[in-house]
């Protein structure tokens, strides 16, 4: 009896101390509660939500480009994809063999399917073709009922409408390079294109716009549960060109065959109505992906497809330049446009001589005369006179040796050469003879047929310094946005020398004698002024001069002159100028003065700066593509 | 004096009616209270509906409260007399599942008995206490102290436990051996002897971790050092702790757990389901669970400590320290207190064995309550007389 209760105080005391441990073990249980739940809470609570929630950017819709009027020239295309989820389809392999019998599908592309679908989780869908046609998608549709899992989807892929026709001026998208990945996270979404050349490039963050988001909750597999929240983001603003189409591929027609460019400006407002480069390329090869062949057949051609000669090919002007030439002339008063000059045909300077283009020479010539027969020992002359440094100041005045600032890539700036620039590039001073030549407009002097075009257009109007300029206008969300351009300068040119040079401008194509009277315009109110020039691009050595010239047909195509015209019309109220080289294509007058009338009388019957846009630009029917 | 010398001294006779009506009505409701808790978690561990967990539950609670009470009114005479068949029958279980038992998440655990599955070492949990408690009702507090007489109740104690260890089920043979070590030391056991007793369990880890299946060692590696695999091992446990501290003081809401309805969290309904009302009612939720557990605790050891016999008194405090070992290790595992083991929070997660073994434990606590005053003698053959 006495063990008996010893024995039950024993297990009163330790089961109390047992409980005690309990209570003490339930406390640190306690403890943990509050250390987790309260202290340590928001940690968690952010975990939690980083588990959860995902973000997900929507690309936005990329901004389409048209011509003055409204044609589409890039728009959006909805590329129908066929897409399958190995959850739905069950058996993969046999939904895809049930898919060839409807489309082919390529022994690669299986492989590849095959392999995403080992990888991915099993609601993920897969993409087995991209750009179905309408007879593709329909086909699918129709026999959807066997084809568990697959489904069309619709993503966007750039679409050039002006095809070749505009290519050199609008560019084209390409896929997202290592490099380019820095900045906007879009630019690493799947599929996503950015602007590689042209307008593409040159306006992409305004035709990127801003990425939407959604933000969606998620379980532990990664399946969307729900949409949190959604940001549609901004599409990005639609481009209007100054372009006019028509006028743009009639100017292509004229020089298809050629290696060459023409640039139409509106001499009061700059706006580029048509911009040619020739030979062209397709830029819609370059939206899905080019081909190796394709691309290599580009690079390999010898007349550069993919340069667009009008702003990055750099040309001596030939005679073009001539009207440059007079201005500093007359500007540093050391030409009076009515002194003389007498050509036998040549000049000497030292123990050289410098030749005139015609063998026999032009006899007496005054400003005018000079300049409607392109005589160059005239303008030898005013070149001694004035000298490189005076040439120079007045070519830099029409902008020739700076980029005018078109809104494209890769423009060039050309060169307007002086004695520094000789000294501190080549180390050796200027020679005298140098100074002859680039009267001529040949030498070092390069422009491009963008900076003749700008040339032409400031004498046309009356010495306004007028700057090129790509687009019209651009629209957000079919709101125009504020174009904040100031009004040109005056190049503070007297009106006696312009005249001067306008009226040499007007003798090249209207009278007899003029070097471009064959390309005149003869149509009531149309006549237009012009200046031709022919640039040689090897030089004549003696021999040969002494053996009689070779008739450029006769020379091989590299070893022909360039053929240039710059012009303008109406002659009474300038408002179209145009420049056009050719290369390789002989004579200023035989060859480019030809091009530049047509294009010149297409532009006045299109009359595009006169026809008011704003009835023309009708946007819905545009847009429905 | 005779009389206590054997089981059958004391009071006998005590009618069924006069049993019903000594059922101690504040368990039971004690007991129901985190039962119907387990209903609303499995509610919406199921997004909001019975199926296919809560209806189950509910039937399985029911049919449990049933065995309860079937139990709690059997004259407590004959669990002393049937407590080494108890013990050997579900011994037999646990080498019955290691010859033919089914092999289910890579752990032989579960034996099928026609519709029947069965889990033969939640049994061995009531059997060993109920073994434990009849061997300590027959020793003297002198006998104690003889080394040869811990002999049978260490034997009792580590043959299931190693049974159970080969499964593998690491949880339940940690919870045999645990169970069994307290009620040596509430049976009398010398602290020195208990603490010889601890050195040979820790000596036995090395032998233990031969046994253990890889993934369980990679729990155990990972609750040492959580960070080093988080997509791993680790994972399961930092999203419970996720889940647990994103709940915050109010929790997210009855069905509003994220963690828990989008998957993140493992076993939501078994193992985790405490980590899911954590995140659902938060801090006041799981103090609140936890406060109830106590009182639980607490009621029991109080109604033990009322029991006149030995027996009771052990078999009372075996039950109510396996209850506490359920409670503390779970709770500690979601936390990441412990190692990933595979023990349920009782009354609450989703399964029959183990709800079943709890309400059949609990049943012997209301036995012992309406038999407190019953004493039992000593010996066994004054019991056949």
């Amino acid at each position: 009896m006495q063990g008996e209760t010893s024995r039950t105080k024993m297990f009163t005391r330790r089961t109390l101390l047992l409980g005690g441990v309990q209570s003490l073990l339930l406390a640190g249980l306690a403890g943990r509660m509050y250390q987790l739940q309260v202290l340590e809470s928001d940690r968690y609570k952010t975990l939690a939500d980083d588990n959860r929630i995902n973000m997900q950017l929507l690309p936005p819709q990329r901004g389409r480009i048209f011509d003055r009027f409204g044609q589409p020239l890039a728009v959006n295309q909805l590329n129908y994809r066929l897409v399958i989820v190995p959850e739905q389809a069950g058996d993969l392999e046999r939904s895809l063999d049930a898919l060839s019998n409807l489309l082919p599908i390529e022994a690669r592309d299986r492989e590849r399917i095959l392999r995403e679908a080992r990888r991915k989780r099993k609601f993920v869908p897969i993409t087995v073709r991209e750009n179905l046609t309408w007879e593709e998608v329909s086909r699918i549709e129709v026999n959807a009922p066997e084809l568990p899992g697959t489904m069309i989807d619709v993503g966007q892929t750039r679409h050039y409408l002006a095809g070749e026709e505009a290519a050199h001026i609008i560019g084209y998208v390409g896929a997202v390079s290592e490099k380019e990945l820095e900045g906007d996270p879009v630019l690493a979404l799947p599929g996503f294109r950015i602007g590689k050349n042209g307008a593409e490039k040159n306006f992409e963050m305004a035709l990127r716009g801003k990425a939407g988001s959604r933000q969606v909750e998620v379980n532990a597999f990664g399946r969307i549960i729900r949409e949190l929240r959604r940001d549609e983001g901004q599409p990005g603003d639609d481009h209007f060109l100054a372009i006019d189409m028509g006028l743009q591929e009639y100017a292509n027609a004229r020089i298809r065959d050629e290696s060459a460019a023409a640039v139409v400006i509106d001499v009061h407002s700059g706006e580029l109505l048509a911009m040619a480069s020739a030979p062209s390329f397709n830029p819609n090869s370059f939206t899905t992906g080019i081909s190796h062949t394709e691309w290599n057949a580009l690079l390999a051609n010898d007349r550069f497809p993919l340069t667009n000669k009008a702003i990055s090919g750099q040309y001596s002007p030939g005679s073009t330049f001539k009207m440059i030439v007079a201005l500093a002339g007359l500007g540093g008063g050391v030409m009076n446009p009515t002194h003389e000059v007498i050509c036998p045909g040549f000049t000497v300077l030292g123990n050289r001589r410098f030749h005139c283009w015609k063998r026999g020479g032009h006899g007496r010539m005054n400003m005018n005369k000079a300049l409607t027969q392109s005589c160059d020992v005239y303008f030898y002359e005013v070149a001694k006179r004035v000298g490189v440094d005076g040439m120079a100041v007045m070519a830099r005045r029409f902008g020739f040796g700076e980029k005018l600032g078109i809104e494209l890539p890769s423009e060039r700036k050309g060169l307007v050469p002086t004695r520094d620039w000789k000294l501190a590039v080549h180390g050796v001073p200027w020679q005298k003879g140098e100074t002859l030549i680039i009267g001529i407009g040949q030498g070092f002097l390069l422009t491009t047929p963008l900076q003749l075009a700008v040339m032409t257009a400031r004498i046309a109007n009356g010495g306004i310094a007028v700057l090129p300029k790509l687009v019209r206008e651009t629209r957000r969300a079919g709101q125009r946005l504020a174009d904040a351009r100031e009004p040109f300068p005056s190049m503070g040119l007297p009106p006696a020398h312009l005249a001067i040079v306008q009226k040499g401008m007007r003798d090249v194509t209207n009278s007899p004698r003029g070097t471009a009277y064959r390309a005149r315009i003869e149509e009531p109110g149309m006549a237009m002024a012009g200046k031709t020039g022919s640039v040689q691009v090897k030089r004549i050595t003696k021999a040969e001069r002494e053996r009689g010239i070779r008739k450029n047909k006769d020379r091989p195509w590299k070893d022909r002159d360039h053929a240039l015209f710059v012009g303008y019309a109406p002659i009474d109220a300038p408002r179209y100028a145009i420049s056009i080289i050719v290369e390789h294509g002989g004579g200023g007058s035989t060859t480019a003065a030809p091009i530049g009338r047509d294009i010149l009388r297409e532009v006045q019957r299109r009359d595009p700066a006169r026809r008011g846009p704003e009835e023309n630009i009708v946007l819905d029917s545009a847009v429905a593509v | 004096m005779a009389t206590q010398e054997n089981f059958d001294g004391g009071r006998t006779g005590m009618t069924l009616l006069a049993r019903v009506w000594q059922i101690n009505l504040v368990l039971v409701v004690l007991i129901c209270l985190p039962a119907l808790v387990g209903f609303a978690m499995l509610y919406s561990a199921a997004g909001g509906d019975m199926e296919p967990w809560a209806g189950r539950q509910i039937i399985r609670f029911g049919a449990g409260l049933v065995i309860m009470f079937a139990v709690a009114l059997v004259d407590i005479r004959f669990w002393i007399k049937s407590a080494y068949f108890i013990y050997a029958g579900a011994f037999a279980l646990l080498v019955g599942v290691e010859l033919i038992g089914d092999a289910a998440m890579g752990a032989r655990r579960w034996m099928d008995i026609g519709p029947l599955q069965l889990q033969p070492s939640e049994i061995m949990k009531i059997a060993l206490v109920i073994a434990l408690a009849r061997y300590f009702h027959t020793v003297t507090a002198e006998d104690i102290k003889r080394i040869p007489v811990l002999i049978p109740p260490l034997l009792l104690i580590l043959a299931p436990a190693a049974l159970v260890l080969r499964q593998p089920d690491l949880g339940t043979a940690a919870l045999l051996a645990l169970s069994g070590t307290m009620m040596l030391f509430l049976a009398g056991l010398r602290m020195w002897k208990l603490g010889i007793a601890l050195a040979g369990l820790l000596g036995a880890i090395p032998v233990a971790w031969q046994f253990l299946r890889d993934y369980q060692k990679a729990r155990i590696l990972t609750f040492i050092n959580p960070e080093s695999d988080p997509l791993g091992a680790g994972y399961h446990i930092l999203q419970s702790k996720i889940a647990f501290g994103s709940g915050g003081i109010f929790g997210k809401g009855f069905l509003g757990g994220t963690q828990s309805h989008l998957n993140f969290l493992p076993e939501k309904q078994t193992d985790f389901i405490f980590t899911m009302l954590a995140e659902e009612f938060g801090l006041v939720g799981s103090i609140t669970l936890l406060l109830l557990y106590f009182a639980i605790m607490a009621y029991g050891t109080v109604i033990s400590l009322r029991c006149n016999s030995q027996f009771g008194r052990m078999l009372g405090m075996g039950i109510i320290i396996t209850f506490f070992l359920y409670v503390f290790i779970n709770m500690a595992m979601v936390m990441g207190m412990v190692p990933v083991v595979g023990i349920p929070l009782p009354l609450i997660s989703y399964g029959g064995s183990a709800m079943l073994t709890l309400l059949f434990g609990f049943g012997l606590v209301l036995n012992i309550y309406i038999h407190r005053d019953v004493q039992i003698g000593r010996r066994l053959q004054h019991l056949r007389a």
